[in-house]
């Protein structure tokens, strides 16, 4: 894909377009086209002053992707233009000719013209809005109505109606959504029905496309004036951006980042954080020596940290009246010393204070679960030095530790001869090192032996408790170092056939396979997970990490699917991801039946290359999601005395970075970008194109 | 400063012998070879910026000495200002708890790490009175146990060559006993001593302000001309405005108000009655000429007439004859005869204790009574040694605070890091970080850091970005004209491209002839935050190191050469740049546009669905999520997050099998509000025709 030239593809962008596009000189061509296609197709009818100029290249990029949908017509004749009655005719203009629902042949094609300049983005815009229903009937909270409308930055008017003026209504509205087709979404709003309070002489609503603006209820008695309404809007929002030097595209003063976004919204909430001890730079150390003590170090004015201190305090919430452990915080943003003192330079940091120890900082998830899992387990010592072989029999069973075993599905039993001290030291030290992730034990008085006999290993070893199944294994731990034991025990928490979860994912991705899901609506069916069991234990599958995924648990898991099926079969689900070479996506066929041999036999031909994917998961790098002011610029043309430019094409040649990233066609269209021939000009604003380029590239590499 | 201090009432004369007698100094010191103690480094002078180097050096266990020729520290301000009220201001309370912020409005405080020795323990006033100061310096130096040795006066310094030495050469000190000391490094923080004096005929005549009366009955029914026109000047003029006929201000340039030109060092609003009662027409004035073509007579009574130098030398007359203005021009300013002549004319460095081996020149680029150094305060004339303090302020001279306590307490810590690189191999602090926090890392810094705020364009943070740009390193408060020198006086790598830190105020903004208050003078748009007037936050993306050359033929009125980028963070009125919106959004995408790179961070939930959809991951789920520290949110801002069209509800995504696929991740790279999904189909349709 990589190997792409430009040039390649823009000869044979062309070569394509050459049928797409009808060229036409006079009228009666016009005519002519029009009179084929009612009934049957619509028409894009654009004239533009010139072929190559910026408008000719917006026309013919919209005909690459429409091309198939629409019959685009193009024409350089300004005479055509007049004679269809255009006034105040510049260099472009843009009709959609709606000749698909004229069923009487003399009937003429309604046309709607396209009052914003002729870009990419606007000609996509406006097609979407042509796309788009006429009218539609709805019957809920206006505030909570969206459509492609909004999306595309347009306003949603709706008429109120009742069902005892429906029909007049409906009429009404409809005359109104032809008036302003391309200019906003129009809608009919069933007032009888709805629970939302509405004032009681409001007839029109109007939904401004803003995020967070109310709706506005308006009494209008002129169909004109809704117009107008609508009219002004936009007219206001163009001589604004016109004031803002003709800023096109995305707002960049729009919060795209959701942990900030979520954060500000929720910023009036009142937390109880009187459950938890807010320290400052006199009470720190006298706090955190006098009491065992957790301490987030945060800042007031990070998203990250202030979303975590939610979590944060729902663990006080949580803990409330029954830990020891005192749950304190410091605003990094009053008590700059206090946090630079304890070594604490990023945020949210959490760390555990406990008298005659280290600090211990918090590495788990920053969430309420994981976090309470670290507390609870905190509370025991790690490793806990048992005394006798009774209490290694509990501590195995479980039964020493009965509320921390929920958090710890696992138990190690470390086993050492009195006289093995060295190997014990290591261990000890590993399990300060897991500390608040398991549960360790340590067990070295003289009848050890005891123990190592029963469980068949000779010392030093490990006893491996698993309190779920209910299984004891056993490890010998000759010579093995602390980043060993620290090895084996991680290693021994990985289950053969997990449910994945937000939470877990990230250890099993540490193992660098492909991963083998099973996607499951609910709980999994016992026979497929005995089928893959059975082959996990027949080593088939060491290969790939298997895995299940329960969509009720993890929601998230739709929007996986989504990705990897165009159309969705039924669950459950079989996939192999290879995510770390190739991002490939195989599916198991949904009419076989999960049994063993079907996946043994399936796996094999994905293993050899006989499968094909049904997707390939994207490997684009995450780039800046908009661009930036470019000040340097603006500084640079106020000094030269020419009006500024607000927004930078994203990367210019100085720009483009040394790193060989996804999409080299790309980056040379923008360096070539005087040469002339068809380009994306900004790759944030036209992104649909690239991707759409990028799948083009693809097919044709499979051809 | 310290030096000066012990001296009893300087008279013009006093200070010609003193001059006088140097050559003679130098010639015992010459004699008084013998024992020679060594010290690696000599502060000279105990006042606020000796005291503050030696506290580092303190701190870093280094064989350092003090010299003081007074009896105790801070002598300067024993007796000065004359009027003792100090123009650094002592604002005790901001409403904040961030003691590094509460730095940036106290002025007289040295850094340390004793919260007790913080200005505000010892006095309440705004304006503190000098001999506060005096305690509080003294207190300084003995509960740090500072080393001084009191009452030593170095009479003279001279070179001598040695290869072993750290520089090549010791610097040897000799006092007024002829005891030698010698040296590694010499740090030199002696102040301005030296009262300035310009000759002109008559001169003998004036008073000066380092020996007036401050006696306001002395100046009962007087006329009097005060030469000069700063702070000095004015505190004079202030303390006799009520008692005086009229007093008249003359120097060679126009007045420069503090507020208008945003220098502490220029005329102070609590210093400028006399411009009130001058403008409301009070028989007070403000004359305007050059100092050097002055003369000024005595006639029979006693009284002064200013004349023009010029016609002093026509002919050699009586005092009597000699041509005054009026004579010609009958309507002159200045045509009265003065009771009072005062001179306030600032003061001078002492160079005449420094051999010329040392090659210690003066000439600053505006004014020559500051020793000439480089912009990282080391002599240009010997390596080794520095200039510290106020004597060290031809660097920033009338542009920012490193000739006041609140500015130079930060380059003397910048020199000091400078020292322990060069010759205790220890580099300049600094923290690492994961990329994610680079934002986070410079609005902390912004808001709270001091040395950045008082020494704005002077001395900035940089951020040396790592191979990759996945985390960075951060210094603090770096003297950034020495920017292309950074490697080698921080011991630190800067080969993966670099972002600069700086406080500016608007280019066009400060003056003397400049209206500061003019309407819409704010600005309030991100967009337009380029055109900050107030002081703000500039951070400058290089993607290579300046050189030398660059930096040094860097565009005028520009701190540092032109950037690969540049960013201002608009300028705020609480300064507290930590709007979500208005602050950090513009940060982010200018450093995510510079490092090419999506510096937004996610839940979980999102970095579980990138992971599984996607081959690469943002920064933020690679460095978090994936090392098991997602975050994971709580219900309350999920919900925020679905509201806000950044989350989707996947629990609540209708569930029809054969759903056509809805494109997912809306948040996925090149994500933009109005992206559809990708027309997929329509390429289909296009590999059949091919």
């Amino acid at each position: 894909m990589s190997d792409f030239s430009t040039n390649y593809i823009s000869i044979y962008f062309s070569a394509l377009l050459f049928n797409e596009v009808k060229y036409i000189n006079t009228l009666g061509d016009l005519q002519n086209i029009e009179n084929a296609l009612k009934g049957k197709t619509n028409i894009a009818f654009s004239y533009v002053r010139a072929i190559g100029t910026p408008e000719h290249r917006a026309v013919m990029e919209a005909a690459f992707v429409y091309g198939t949908t629409y019959q685009f017509v193009l024409t350089t004749e300004i005479a055509i233009l007049e004679s269809i009655g255009t006034e105040d005719i510049e260099y472009a203009h843009f009709y959609f000719f709606h000749c698909k629902p004229v069923s009487d042949l003399t009937q003429q094609c309604r046309r709607t013209l396209m009052e914003q300049p002729l870009t990419t983005l606007n000609i996509h815009r406006f097609i979407k809005t042509m796309e788009a229903p006429l009218l539609t009937e709805v019957a809920e909270d206006p505030q909570q109505v969206s459509t492609v409308h909004l999306q595309l930055g347009l306003p949603l008017v709706f008429i109120v109606s009742r069902q005892a003026t429906y029909e007049a209504d409906r009429t009404t509205a409809e005359w109104v959504a032809w008036r302003l087709l391309g200019k906003a979404g129009v809608l009919l709003l069933l007032r009888d029905s709805l629970e939302v309070d509405i004032p009681e002489h409001a007839n029109v609503i109007f939904k401004r496309a803003e995020e967070g603006m109310p709706v506005e209820f308006l009494v209008l008695h002129d169909i004109d004036l809704i117009i107008s309404r609508v009219e002004s809007n936009t007219h206001m929002k163009e001589t604004q951006e016109y004031e803002d030097n003709d800023m096109e595209g995305p707002d960049m003063d729009i919060q795209d980042d959701e942990v900030a976004e979520t954060v500000y919204r929720d910023r009036k909430r009142q937390l109880p954080l009187e459950l938890t001890v807010e320290l400052t730079e006199e009470t720190f150390n006298a706090t955190v020596t006098a009491s065992d003590s957790l301490v987030l170090f945060y800042a007031g004015w990070q998203a990250v940290s202030m979303a975590f201190l939610q979590s944060y305090v729902d663990v006080a919430v949580k803990l409330k009246g029954t830990s020891t452990l005192l749950l304190t915080r410091v605003n990094c943003a009053d008590w700059s010393y206090v946090c630079t003192k304890q070594n604490v330079t990023d945020f949210p940091v959490v760390k555990m204070y406990k008298e005659g120890e280290n600090p211990v900082s918090y590495a788990g998830m920053l969430g309420t679960e994981e976090l309470l899992k670290f507390i609870q387990l905190n509370r025991i010592s790690c490793p806990v030095n048992i005394t006798s072989v009774q209490g290694a029999e509990e501590f195995l069973s479980g039964e020493l530790y009965k509320d921390l075993i929920t958090y710890s599905r696992v138990s190690v039993l470390g086993l050492f001869s009195p006289t093995m001290t060295t190997a014990k030291e290591e261990f000890t030290e590993a399990g300060k090192h897991l500390k608040g992730c398991v549960i360790t034990g340590v067990y070295s008085e003289e009848d050890v032996l005891i123990l190592s006999d029963k469980h068949a290993v000779t010392l030093p070893a490990l006893l491996l408790a698993r309190h779920q199944e209910g299984k004891i294994e056993s490890i010998p731990l000759a010579n093995a170092h602390v980043q060993d034991i620290v090895q084996i025990i991680t290693n021994a928490l990985l289950e053969t056939f997990p449910e994945i979860t937000v939470e877990n994912l990230p250890t099993y991705l540490r193992l660098k396979k492909p991963l083998l899901i099973l996607f499951s609506d609910g709980s999994i069916n016992p026979q497929h997970k005995k089928a893959i069991l059975t082959l996990v234990k027949e080593k088939h599958l060491d290969s790939l990490t298997p895995c299940w995924l329960n969509i009720k648990n993890t929601p998230v898991g739709r929007g996986i699917l989504q990705v990897y099926f165009d159309a969705l079969p039924p669950l459950p689900l079989l996939v192999v991801v290879n995510l770390h070479s190739g991002g490939q996506v195989f599916a198991f066929p949904s009419d076989q039946a999960v049994s063993e041999q079907n996946l043994l036999l399936w796996l094999k031909k994905v293993e050899a290359g006989l499968e094909s994917p049904i997707t390939i998961l994207p490997a684009q790098e995450w780039k800046p999601p908009l661009p930036a002011y470019d000040f340097l610029s603006m500084m640079d043309a106020a000094a030269s005395q020419h009006p500024p430019k607000k927004i930078p094409e994203c990367m210019k040649e100085t720009d483009v970075q040394e790193n060989d990233g996804e999409q080299p066609e790309e980056k040379s269209a923008i360096r070539n970008e005087p040469t002339g021939t068809l380009r994306i000009k900004h790759w944030s604003r036209s992104n649909w194109f690239g991707e759409a380029k990028k799948s083009f590239a693809y097919d044709n590499k499979e051809l | 400063m310290g030096l000066s201090a012990a001296a009893p009432l300087w008279g013009p004369l006093g200070l010609l012998l003193t001059v006088a007698l140097h050559p003679a100094l130098s010639l015992r010191s010459a004699r008084a070879w013998a024992p020679r103690h060594h010290r690696d480094y000599c502060v000279l002078g105990a006042g606020p910026a000796g005291l503050q180097m030696a506290y580092f050096l303190q701190r870093a266990g280094r064989d350092y000495v003090v010299f003081e020729r007074a009896p105790g520290p801070g002598s300067f301000f024993t007796r000065f200002p004359r009027h003792r009220k100090l123009l650094s201001i002592n604002k005790r309370y901001t409403g904040k708890a961030n003691a590094e912020f509460n730095l940036r409005h106290d002025w007289n405080s040295l850094l340390s790490h004793d919260p007790q020795l913080l200005f505000r323990h010892y006095s309440s006033a705004y304006f503190p009175d000098a001999g506060d100061m005096v305690r509080y310096l003294r207190d300084f130096a003995d509960k740090l146990g500072l080393p001084v040795l009191y009452n030593t006066t170095i009479a003279h310094v001279t070179l001598n060559k040695d290869r072993r030495a750290w520089n090549g050469h010791y610097f040897i000190l000799t006092d007024q006993k002829g005891q030698a000391y010698q040296c590694s490094v010499l740090l030199v923080a002696t102040g301005l001593s030296v009262p300035n004096q310009v000759d002109f005929p008559g001169s003998e005549y004036v008073d000066g302000y380092e020996s007036v009366s401050v006696d306001p009955e002395d100046f009962v029914g007087q006329n009097v001309l005060i030469l000069g026109r700063g702070n000095s000047a004015f505190e004079t003029a202030e303390n006799i405005l009520g008692v005086t006929n009229f007093i008249h201000m003359l120097s060679r340039s126009r007045v420069r108000l503090s507020w208008a030109t945003h220098y502490v060092g220029d005329l102070r609003a609590i210093n400028n009655g006399l411009l009130d009662t001058y403008q409301l027409k009070s028989l007070d004035g403000l004359l305007e000429s050059d100092l050097t073509d002055l003369a000024i007579v005595k006639d029979r009574q006693g009284k002064f007439h200013i004349t023009l130098k010029f016609f002093l030398e026509e002919n050699n007359q009586s005092a009597d004859a000699i041509t005054l203005p009026q004579d010609e021009s009958d309507n002159f300013a200045m045509r009265v005869a003065y009771d009072r002549v005062i001179r306030c004319l600032g003061w001078n460095f002492n160079f005449s204790i420094f051999s010329k081996s040392l090659r210690l020149s003066s000439g600053g680029e505006f004014s020559k009574k500051y020793p000439l150094v480089r912009a990282s305060y080391e002599s240009k004339g010997s390596r080794g040694l520095f200039v510290l303090g106020t004597a060290s302020h031809s660097v920033d001279y009338r542009k920012s605070a490193g000739g006041f306590i609140h500015g130079f307490r930060y380059t003397v810590r910048a020199v000091h890091r400078l020292l322990e690189q060069r010759h205790h191999d220890v580099p300049w602090p600094s923290t690492q970080h994961p990329i994610t926090q680079l934002a986070s890392a410079i609005i902390r810094r912004v808001n709270e850091a001091s040395g950045l705020y008082q020494m704005f364009s002077v001395l900035a943070d940089v951020v040396l970005l790592k191979e990759n740009a996945t985390a960075f390193e951060y210094l603090e408060e770096f003297p950034m004209r020495m920017l292309a020198q950074l490697e080698s006086i921080t011991g630190r790598q800067a080969r993966h491209g670099l972002f600069v830190i700086n406080m500016e105020y608007g280019k066009n903004f400060s003056g003397p002839d400049k209206d500061v208050f003019f309407y819409d003078r704010s600005v309030g748009h991100t967009e337009d935050a380029w055109q900050s007037n107030f002081l703000h936050p500039v951070i400058y993306y290089y993607r290579h190191l300046p050189t030398e050359q660059e930096v040094r033929f860097r565009p005028a009125d520009w701190p540092l050469p032109r950037p690969t980028a540049i960013h201002h963070i608009v300028e705020d009125f609480l300064t507290d740049w930590t709007a979500p919106v208005g602050h950090i959004l513009p940060l982010r995408r200018f450093l995510e546009n510079c490092l090419d790179t999506d510096l937004r961070s996610f839940y979980a939930e999102s970095c579980f669905l990138f992971a599984l959809t996607r081959q690469k991951l943002p920064p933020f789920c690679q460095q978090g999520y994936l090392r098991t520290q997602g975050l994971m949110g709580t219900e309350s801002l999920r919900q925020h997050g679905v509201e806000s069209g950044l989350l989707r509800d996947y629990a609540a995504v209708g569930w029809r099998p054969g759903d056509s696929g809805q494109q997912p991740g809306s948040q996925g790279p090149g994500r933009q509000p109005l992206a559809p999904g990708p027309p997929i189909q329509h390429f289909d349709g296009n590999k059949e025709e091919l």
